[in-house]
């Protein structure tokens, strides 16, 4: 007994010891493939830094964006790292509750990183977030389709092209639609695209006065060709489609078009994950009077909350994930393909990525021409491409998404969704003191 | 009333009709567990099982540790709630007040309240105490929320039990302690044991104060479902894997305890 | 907070016996209703008073006494009437159809055939199943009109598919939230039905009664109580259904779906606006009592005792 209580005795109190030191850092993030990777190889991360511990929170995005700012809100302390975006980013920094991301090391090379994202991360001109991934959205589409019926797609079409495409192409006897686009009421949901939409056909959300301006003719033809679009060629049970359902889809072979996020093209071209990998092209988002605003701009970064107790131990992981080294890391364990996509320009200068990603072109250009400083086709008082940047905009961007569905489902006509969503912006924007 | 064979063998075949319809839903998400991703995205029952979703949702996330923190905070606030509710329910039934009444159906209507209104003020009261992410902050929101239902219904189950039992106790000279334990008990075990396997599955399948008050350490099966749900990317065969193995321990603790839930769920003819 | 007259009190005999309760007894009460108490009054001060202050957690420069500001927000807010219109229906429809199908399944169930146990325990699976994922399920593997079950049969058999979701919104989430309580009702009825005695019914056979007779009069009145513990344990969940809603339709199409619990997450919550929160939460409450004072009203023969 007592050959075996010494040993015992020492590797008690050394890993009491290691225990003491260890800072544990919890990371809370939202589950798309991505973040299962960084997951994994995490424990890459653990290994050179024994005294880490990492603790993950894995959540829907909805729930987790509640979860996160109600924490962040109240000064909670659940969160060493969070992961949030170009909408609340801004926001949460204008509050103070972010640690700025100063002092970075130069190997980390921050101006590697798209000025469009650092820009989108900031406030008052200190970067307050490191991006994880970026994407923008395009247009994607069954090549195999279009050759069949002798249709070529430019890098740049029209929404008029679109329209024509989906009647050439929608084949409801063989099960295949013309277009899907996301319908799921929610102002990332539905929203983040109708707004590109609007944007592009000239319709701003607010004036530089505050006033809503939903009511005007340019959201009358957007939101006309929307739902008449969808009706003659898209999928039934539209109003229940988000991303995941349209990405099924697309990749079950359903639909001939699909305008949604650049992070959909992974997906499709895994031949595990999708039965079209060999048939999917990729072209920039249509444009229609002007592209300002056609596409979106969104990243997913990671942030450490004022409230944390491990931020030295906090930002050294944020460092890790979004840098050169992790990318390659990436490419090593699950290929090119894979590494998160639009977040630096050496990424895309990289020939082995550039011949595993055939939709790494299509992402740049819209990575860097999307622009939520001037997301219109007039200035505007707020920041965003397909979101507002106000606090308010959740709820009221939510209630204009379920409009939306509502005349796509035939339950209001256009103007009556429209008439309710200007009510509907204008009550939110006077309530917040924004309108006088 | 006499039955014939053939109504009694269409009956049989009505029942299992009906049994096979309300569970085909679980039935094709049980299915969809043993497929991959790709398969996942048809319905077709022809296909080669595998239990690769399963060892993903194993790798990625730690499945016993969810599994503990679901019972812990089940049981615990199921135990805490009867410790609060019977002795209340005891004295509702036996000794009523002009009060009793308005108590039971106020404490109804205060479980009536949306937990969406309540959660800002329910988060700053838990950070205050520094409960938050903690197995015994959720014990104590589950017992609570839990609450009225345990009351109401041991409640009910008291006032089966005939006064006459009781008063042929006491005048046996029975103190109150024997009451309870000698004579009150066994009569309502059952009932009560169904309750508390109604109270823990409430507790198990609770996911918005579960999702809401915990983050990495006391994280209970619904968070770990709620990581498989996402806006971005296929899932349906990880999720139907992940719902299974959320859904199986309590299903197990459903089929064991049936002939107590069978019996203890009886109204009225405690013989 | 009780605006119902009472109904009778289910006093059993035990009180004719004059046993003044003893300090123990009232010891033994005092630590539950004292925490009931407390639970109830200290959550519910705070939405009171978050309900007349402004107070918005991103925008914390916006404070002050709101006075009613809340609340009219609320109910001016033209999705307001329909929440609780929607509510109402959807409480209503799913206890009407989980009563009345639990009842019949239970009267079915209560003979033996083969492998019954196993049948049971099938039909009260889907209460199990947490209520996110029982949405789903139904959502993307049942309902959905591309390449869902219920697409792919009709679709068989040469009917157009139904878009459930568009064109009967309200009505798919009342199935499925019916879908999860049926096993429930089901359980209670059943179990009661067990108890009904064998000498009843050969009394009632002696008397001539046919089976239907006999289960309007004898049956059901046996299962009275039953149905009543039903009916009110049902109805407080039902008031704050959330998750099924926020998982398949999130409210809409326009505001077809909403209920009151998913305009007070809309309005309130994802703006992470605590005043319009605790609002809603107070007007839901209002609305509870209403209901429960009907419901009182209706289920107080039930709730007398023997």
């Amino acid at each position: 007994m007592k050959r075996v209580l010494a040993p015992l005795a020492v590797l008690l109190v050394t890993s009491l010891s290691l225990m003491a030191q260890q800072k544990t850092v919890n990371i809370v993030t939202v589950n798309n493939p991505d973040m299962i990777t960084l997951k994994k190889l995490a424990s890459k991360f653990e290994a050179d830094n024994p005294d880490i511990k990492l603790n993950w929170l894995v959540l829907e995005e909805n729930i987790m964006r509640q979860r996160i700012t109600t924490d962040v809100s109240t000064g909670g302390g659940q969160f060493d790292v969070i992961f949030i975006g170009l909408y609340e980013a801004p926001i949460f920094a204008k509050r103070g509750w972010l640690t700025e991301m100063a002092n970075l090391p130069a190997e980390y090379d921050i101006e590697d990183v798209f000025k469009s994202l650092r820009d989108g991360l900031s406030y008052e001109g200190k970067l307050y977030a490191l991006p994880f991934n970026g994407e923008s959205s395009m247009l994607m589409y069954r090549k195999d389709l279009f050759e069949a019926k002798g249709l070529t797609v430019p890098e740049q079409a029209t929404y008029a092209d679109v329209k024509k495409w989906a009647e050439a192409l929608n084949d409801k006897a063989k099960g295949v639609y013309g277009i899907t686009l996301r319908g799921k009421p929610g102002w990332g949901e539905n929203m983040a695209y109708v707004s590109t939409l609007v944007n592009t056909f000239g319709g701003t959300w607010f004036d530089m006065e505050w006033k809503a301006t939903i009511d005007s003719p340019e959201w009358k033809s957007a939101i006309t060709y929307y739902v008449d679009l969808m009706k003659a060629y898209g999928p039934p049970g539209a109003t229940s489609n988000g991303f995941n359902e349209n990405l099924t889809i697309f990749a079950t072979g359903k639909a001939a078009m699909w305008i949604d996020a650049t992070s959909g093209a992974g997906p499709l071209f895994d031949p595990k994950e999708s039965q079209v990998s060999d048939k999917v092209a990729f072209a920039n988002a249509p444009i229609e009077k002007t592209p300002n605003g056609s596409h979106w701009l969104w990243s997913w970064a990671f942030a450490i909350p004022k409230s944390s107790k491990a931020a030295e131990e906090a930002k050294k992981f944020a460092l890790w994930a979004t840098s050169k080294e992790y990318a390659k890391m990436v490419a090593d364990e699950t290929g090119w393909a894979t590494v998160p996509p639009g977040t630096r320009k050496s990424l895309y200068e990289n020939e082995e990525y550039l011949k595993a990603a055939p939709f790494a072109k299509v992402t740049l250009q819209a990575m860097q021409t999307a622009d939520p400083t001037n997301p219109a086709i007039r200035p505007v008082p707020y920041t965003g491409v397909q979101f507002v940047g106000i606090p308010e905009f959740q709820s009221f961007g939510t209630v204009v998404g379920q409009n939306v569905a509502g005349a796509l489902a035939g339950k209001m006509t256009v103007e009556q969704a429209l008439k309710a969503s200007q009510a509907a912006a204008n009550k939110a924007v006077k309530q917040a003191g924004l309108q006088k | 009333m006499e039955e014939t064979k053939l109504s009694k063998w269409l009956f049989g075949i009505l029942a299992w009709l009906v049994a096979i319809i309300i569970f085909f839903p679980i039935f094709i998400m049980m299915i969809t567990a043993f497929k991959n991703e790709r398969e996942a995205q048809s319905l077709s029952l022809i296909f080669l099982p595998t239990l690769e979703s399963f060892f993903e949702v194993f790798a990625r996330s730690n499945y016993l540790k969810y599994v503990w923190n679901s019972m812990l905070a089940s049981i615990g606030s199921t135990l805490l709630c009867f410790l609060l509710a019977i002795p209340a329910a005891y004295r509702m039934a036996f000794y009523p007040t002009k009060k009793t009444q308005s108590t039971l159906v106020w404490m109804l209507s205060t479980k009536m309240m949306p937990a969406v209104g309540v959660l800002i003020p329910i988060y700053i009261l838990a950070q205050t105490f520094g409960v938050l992410d903690n197995i015994v902050g959720l014990i104590i929101i589950y017992a609570l929320i839990n609450l009225p239902i345990a009351v109401w219904m041991s409640y009910t189950y008291f006032c089966e039990i005939p006064g006459a039992i009781l008063e042929a106790a006491r005048i046996d000279g029975a103190t109150i302690w024997g009451e309870l334990w000698h004579v009150l008990r066994p009569m309502t075990v059952p009932g009560l044991a169904s309750t508390a396997l109604l109270l823990i599955i409430l507790s198990w399948n609770e996911a918005f104060w579960s999702l809401n008050l915990t983050s990495v350490n006391a994280a209970p099966l619904p968070v770990f479902i709620a990581s498989y749900s996402s806006p971005e990317g296929l899932f349906w065969a990880k999720l139907s894997a992940a719902s299974f193995l959320a859904v199986a321990p309590i299903m197990v603790l459903g089929w064991m305890t049936q002939k107590q839930l069978v019996r203890g769920l009886t109204f009225g003819a405690v013989k | 907070m009780s605006t119902a007259p009472p109904p009778a009190a289910t006093v059993p005999a035990a009180a004719e016996v004059e046993a003044k309760p003893s300090p123990v007894l009232a010891l033994l009460q005092l630590p539950s209703v004292a925490v009931l108490f407390l639970w109830m009054i200290v959550p519910l001060a705070m939405t009171i008073y978050f309900s007349f202050v402004r107070k918005n957690l991103l925008n914390p420069e916006l404070t002050g006494f709101a006075g009613l500001e809340n609340y009219r927000f609320l109910w001016e807010d033209p999705a307001f009437w329909p929440a609780i219109v929607n509510s109402i229906i959807l409480i209503a429809a799913v206890l009407i159809i989980t009563v009345v199908l639990g009842t019949l399944f239970a009267v079915l169930f209560d003979r033996d055939f083969f492998g019954k146990n196993i049948a049971t325990l099938l039909v009260i699976a889907p209460f199990f199943v947490m209520p996110t994922v029982s949405a789903l399920i139904w959502k993307n593997m049942m309902m959905h009109p591309v390449y869902g079950l219920l697409a792919v049969v009709t679709t068989k058999l040469g009917l157009p598919a139904i878009d459930w979701f568009s064109t009967h919104p309200l009505l798919s989430i009342i199935i499925i939230v019916s879908w999860e309580w049926l096993p429930f009702a089901f359980l209670i009825l059943f179990t009661s039905i067990k108890s009904l005695d064998q000498e009843q019914k050969e009394a009632a056979a002696v008397d001539g009664a046919n089976p239907v007779q006999f289960f309007f009069y004898v049956t059901l009145s046996h299962l009275s109580r039953a149905i009543g513990v039903v009916v009110m344990i049902e109805t407080i969940f039902l008031l704050s259904i959330f998750a099924e809603i926020y998982t398949t339709t999130s409210g809409g199409p326009g505001t077809a779906t909403t209920n009151l619990a998913f305009l007070v997450y809309a309005l309130g919550l994802q703006q992470f606006d605590a005043g319009i929160a605790s609002a809603g939460g107070i007007l839901a409450v209002v609305l509870a009592n209403i209901v429960a004072f009907f419901m009182v009203r209706l289920m107080a023969k039930n709730l007398q005792t023997r």
